[in-house]
């Protein structure tokens, strides 16, 4: 038993983490970063950082990550990493030549109290920054928030340091995905696409995170939101935030400065989730719903009758990021499970309320923390069990020591690939979670069923 | 595709063995700024050292980043305790970095300490902690008064050097352990196995070797690693240091507080194991039967794998290897272990090696192999092209690119599934070879596909 040191009494812990259900800014403005066209993500801080978040990236997708680091020393730790971040863009732009370099920060280079903001005016300044070429930033300190939060930064940052308002509408609509898989952010384009809209989405790290194989390396894949496009958010109609931990900040602050107007909306994730997206986007195109996506939901709706029985009654556990978890929870709710322990790592008081709201009308207990670790989610299991667990590659270790029928979702998933080519997100999406539950749940029937009871036709 | 350009101050770092410029390696500097390097930092290289280390408590101080992304990375076994798979963070938030994290430390390490009754435990200093100044040791220092279990810091603040300087402050907490063994008194035919971490299970190949040997193996560190095994390695009377370096600073420091003399192997091909085992039985000639039962032991074991390394040379004969390793020793055993199954290496290259490591380097190699110290990713698949390489040796964030330009891919690192060490495990290094050079899927590649020279057995 790998976790055989976790026990059933629950004691409050202030000062520790144990087995995290989150990990640090960084790694998710990275990830927001490789979702611009020609863009290498830079890390200001200790060249561990970024080595780990590209091997942590490259687990999860399979597919080559670049970034680069200011490499900091002793030196540059005393003196402030100014000297380091100007060498390092002059020389990114000479060797690697990408079109923009999004530089984000660590705990050490926060801690110092180095101003990124000052240190790329005086590369611009000193002439290091070719023309035509761009350097963006973001402030993500480690030791503030969760990947999400790094996320949120970096994607706030994209859009407002490139965005301009010339006074023409360009007839489209800022959409930004949230902390979501590159095969979702295909789905989300599509969806919005079908509604009639014209989209801005970014990032987008579909073809970037998921490209073929061609024999050949390229370091800056042909995926991505565009320059231009970033540029012409404020000139859009309006924005759309999916998922509002990762994705708020960024169309408020087009709100805010370009008058673009922004709706927040839940990641669409599961039947209501989507329903609310897909009104959203109805009411901004100002079109009714095309028969092909009707026809989408009915099927989803169809699937979920076909197998309720199934679903019906099941305890569920999870652990993941807020924006997940809110809709995967209401999704779940839906079909008639009962999801009875929901953990985040990522801290924020507004996830528990929601969760807390969304299940006081039924009619058991359910466990919500926010920020929480898989040890307390292991906990609560072990006091009382559920029937399926739902989490990043981490809840494995649960999952094996205490039996329970599992689906990987999250992030990172380091041991199962399909995350990067089929979304969750939309009713197709759904489609996908619910055929995933169920070969657990039905896999599970079977195993355990005693012969006589071993059943050709479920 | 247009030719790929290297940066104007890495030229330095890269050379082509017979090629014009003189051979004059500028190794062991710190990355350039705005590199996209392959390297890690100290922080890294401690944890990987230590980690093994089974019934010790692993708690890192510092934000959750650090704890999260070495939360059972490494496949090294453990055979008994795997308190080493969980993972522990003080999880520092803002008002710890402005208000410091010590009562944190203190208050986790107690609890902790009090709920899994580990033998030993090592805090490993992140980045912050140098930075906000967390008196780190005397929080160890009151802990372990108070708990009476070894409570060791661990100084491996990421930005103070390389992954190589986080290998040193791994020694120095180990050496702490170490330095607690009263009076040690040497046994006979007795060694400790340094440097080797059970990846796989490797660890226990070694030890059945030396066993077979008649050699007492006092402790291995740290695969599947005890504290108190450890701690009683000073009454071994040889080291045997394996791995470029992660170790052989504890090894120094053994030998002149102990007097014990260390010897560096690698276990890694036919001839460097043979090569480790007899010198460790020519270190005891006196007990002639040692040498008699290596004698027997090699014999046996070699006889037991060239047949299958005969079957594979027939497909792999004349296939070149590309190699990127984190310490330039694993190369130079590499280098050997591809000859003995035909194949040619045309790029070899480490993050940590030394000038001695790159001028053996460049004596092993052909003409015309491409060398590199601290290489990006931009020139390694400039290389595997132009050299038209069928194979990359190499770590995690090397795969994705070798599997982009389609050729076969072996993992040398940590995530090694399979034991690669000694006789056996260098029948399973050229079965992993073998099964990835001839996939038939990249008969299917579009740059291979026009000019493939394989016999690959797709078709």
């Amino acid at each position: 038993m790998l976790l055989r040191h976790t026990n059933t009494e629950i004691k409050e812990r202030s000062s520790l983490t144990v087995n995290p259900a989150k990990t640090c800014q960084p790694i998710g403005a990275m990830y927001a970063a490789l979702g611009i066209h020609g863009c290498l993500p830079h890390s200001h801080g200790s060249q561990g950082c970024c080595a780990y978040h590209r091997s942590t990236l490259t687990r999860h997708y399979r597919e080559p990550v670049m970034a680069a680091t200011s490499s900091f020393t002793e030196g540059s730790s005393v003196f402030g990493g100014q000297a380091n971040l100007v060498q390092a863009i002059d020389n990114i732009f000479t060797t690697y030549d990408p079109d923009l370099i999004a530089v984000h920060t660590t705990c050490l280079s926060e801690t110092i109290g180095d101003d990124v903001n000052q240190i790329v005016s005086k590369a611009v300044n000193d002439g290091k920054v070719p023309e035509g070429k761009h350097v963006i930033h973001a402030s993500t300190p480690s030791y503030v928030g969760s990947h999400i939060t790094g996320f949120a930064n970096m994607t706030k940052s994209m859009a407002i340091q490139f965005a301009q308002k010339t006074g023409k509408s360009n007839g489209k609509f800022n959409i930004v995905p949230g902390f979501v898989e590159p095969s979702d952010m295909v789905e989300i384009r599509r969806l919005t696409t079908e509604l009639g809209l014209k989209p801005i989405l970014f990032p987008d790290t579909s073809g970037v995170l998921n490209g073929p194989l061609t024999g050949k390396y390229s370091m800056f894949p042909k995926g991505g939101v565009t320059i231009d496009e970033l540029k012409s958010t404020g000139d859009s109609i309006g924005s759309i935030g999916l998922g509002p931990l990762a994705s708020a900040d960024a169309v408020r602050a087009l709100d805010t400065q370009f008058k673009v107007p922004c709706q927040v909306l839940d990641l669409p994730i599961g039947m209501l989730a989507t329903d609310r997206f897909i009104d959203t986007l109805r009411t901004a195109a100002g079109v009714s719903v095309p028969d092909t996506i009707t026809k989408e939901r009915g099927m989803l709706l169809d699937v979920i009758s076909d197998m309720h029985q199934y679903l019906y009654g099941k305890k569920v556990a999870l652990a993941g990021d807020p924006d997940h978890l809110i809709p995967l929870t209401e999704f779940l709710i839906t079909m008639g499970m009962k999801p009875v322990h929901i953990v985040t790592g990522t801290p924020g008081k507004a996830f528990e309320k929601r969760i807390k709201e969304m299940t006081s009308h039924l009619d058991y207990e359910v466990n919500v923390k926010g920020p929480g670790d898989m040890f307390t989610l292991h906990q609560w299991i072990k006091n009382d069990p559920v029937d399926l667990l739902m989490a990043n590659t981490y809840g494995k270790y649960i999952a094996r020591d205490d039996d329970i029928p599992y689906v990987r979702y999250g992030f990172p998933i380091l041991d199962r690939i399909g995350h990067s080519y089929f979304p969750s997100v939309g009713y197709q999406g759904g489609l996908r979670l619910i055929e995933k539950i169920l070969d657990a749940i039905m896999d599970r029937l079977d195993r355990d069923a005693p012969e006589e009871k071993f059943e050709l036709v479920m | 595709m247009k030719s790929i350009s290297v940066l104007k101050d890495r030229k330095k770092q890269i050379f082509e063995k017979g090629g014009s410029e003189p051979f004059d390696m500028s190794c062991e500097k710190k990355s350039l700024a705005g590199a996209v390097s392959q390297r890690a930092c100290v922080f890294c290289g401690s944890r990987v050292v230590l980690y093994p280390i089974a019934d010790a408590l692993h708690l890192i101080h510092g934000p959750i980043g650090c704890a999260s992304y070495t939360w059972d990375i490494r496949g090294a076994l453990s055979s008994g305790p795997e308190l080493h798979r969980m993972s522990f963070s003080t999880d520092l938030s803002e008002t710890d970095v402005i208000y410091g994290g010590e009562k944190k430390l203190k208050m986790a390490l107690t609890e902790l300490i009090d709920q899994y009754s580990p033998k030993a435990a090592f805090i490993y200093c992140t980045c912050i902690v140098g930075i906000i100044g967390d008196d780190v040791d005397a929080v160890c220092r009151e802990v372990e008064a108070a708990t009476g279990i070894p409570v060791i810091p661990v100084h491996s603040e990421g930005f103070k050097g390389t992954k190589k300087d986080g290998y040193k402050a791994a020694c120095d907490a180990l050496f702490n352990l170490v330095r607690r063994y009263p009076n040690p008194e040497p046994k006979p035919l007795s060694i400790n196995i340094l440097g080797e971490f059970n990846i796989g299970g490797e660890t226990w190949i070694i030890k059945r070797y030396y066993e077979a040997m008649g050699i007492n193996v006092v402790s291995v560190i740290t695969g599947d690693g005890r504290v108190e095994e450890v701690t009683r390695a000073a009454t071994a009377t040889l080291n045997v240091v394996q791995c470029s370096g992660s170790v052989t600073h504890l090894a120094k420091m053994m030998e002149e507080e102990y007097g014990i003399p260390y010897i560096r192997v690698s276990y890694f091909g036919i001839e460097d194991t043979s090569d480790a085992l007899y010198r460790v039985a020519e270190f005891f000639k006196d007990a002639p039967e040692v040498m008699e039962k290596t004698r027997e032991l090699i014999l046996n074991e070699v006889k037991a794998v060239i047949p299958g390394l005969e079957t594979v040379k027939k497909d792999l004969a004349g296939k070149r290897a590309a190699l990127y390793v984190g310490g330039a020793f694993k190369a130079f055993s590499l280098i050997k272990a591809l000859k003995t199954i035909g194949m040619d290496v045309v790029l070899a290259g480490s993050q940590t090696g030394t000038s001695e490591d790159y001028a053996i380097l460049r004596d092993m190699c052909a003409d015309g192999t491409v060398i590199l110290d601290d290489a990006n990713p931009l020139e390694l698949a400039k290389y595997v092209m132009e050299k038209n390489a069928d194979l990359f040796i190499g770590g995690v964030k090397e795969r994705p690119i070798a599997y982009k330009l389609g050729i076969g891919f072996c993992d040398h690192n940590h995530e090694r599934k399979i034991p690669l060490a000694g006789f056996e495990g260098m029948a399973n290094f050229a079965r992993e070879v073998h099964e990835t050079v001839t996939s038939p899927i990249w008969d299917l590649v579009p740059r291979r596909a026009n000019k493939n020279t394989g016999k690959g057995n797709g078709k």
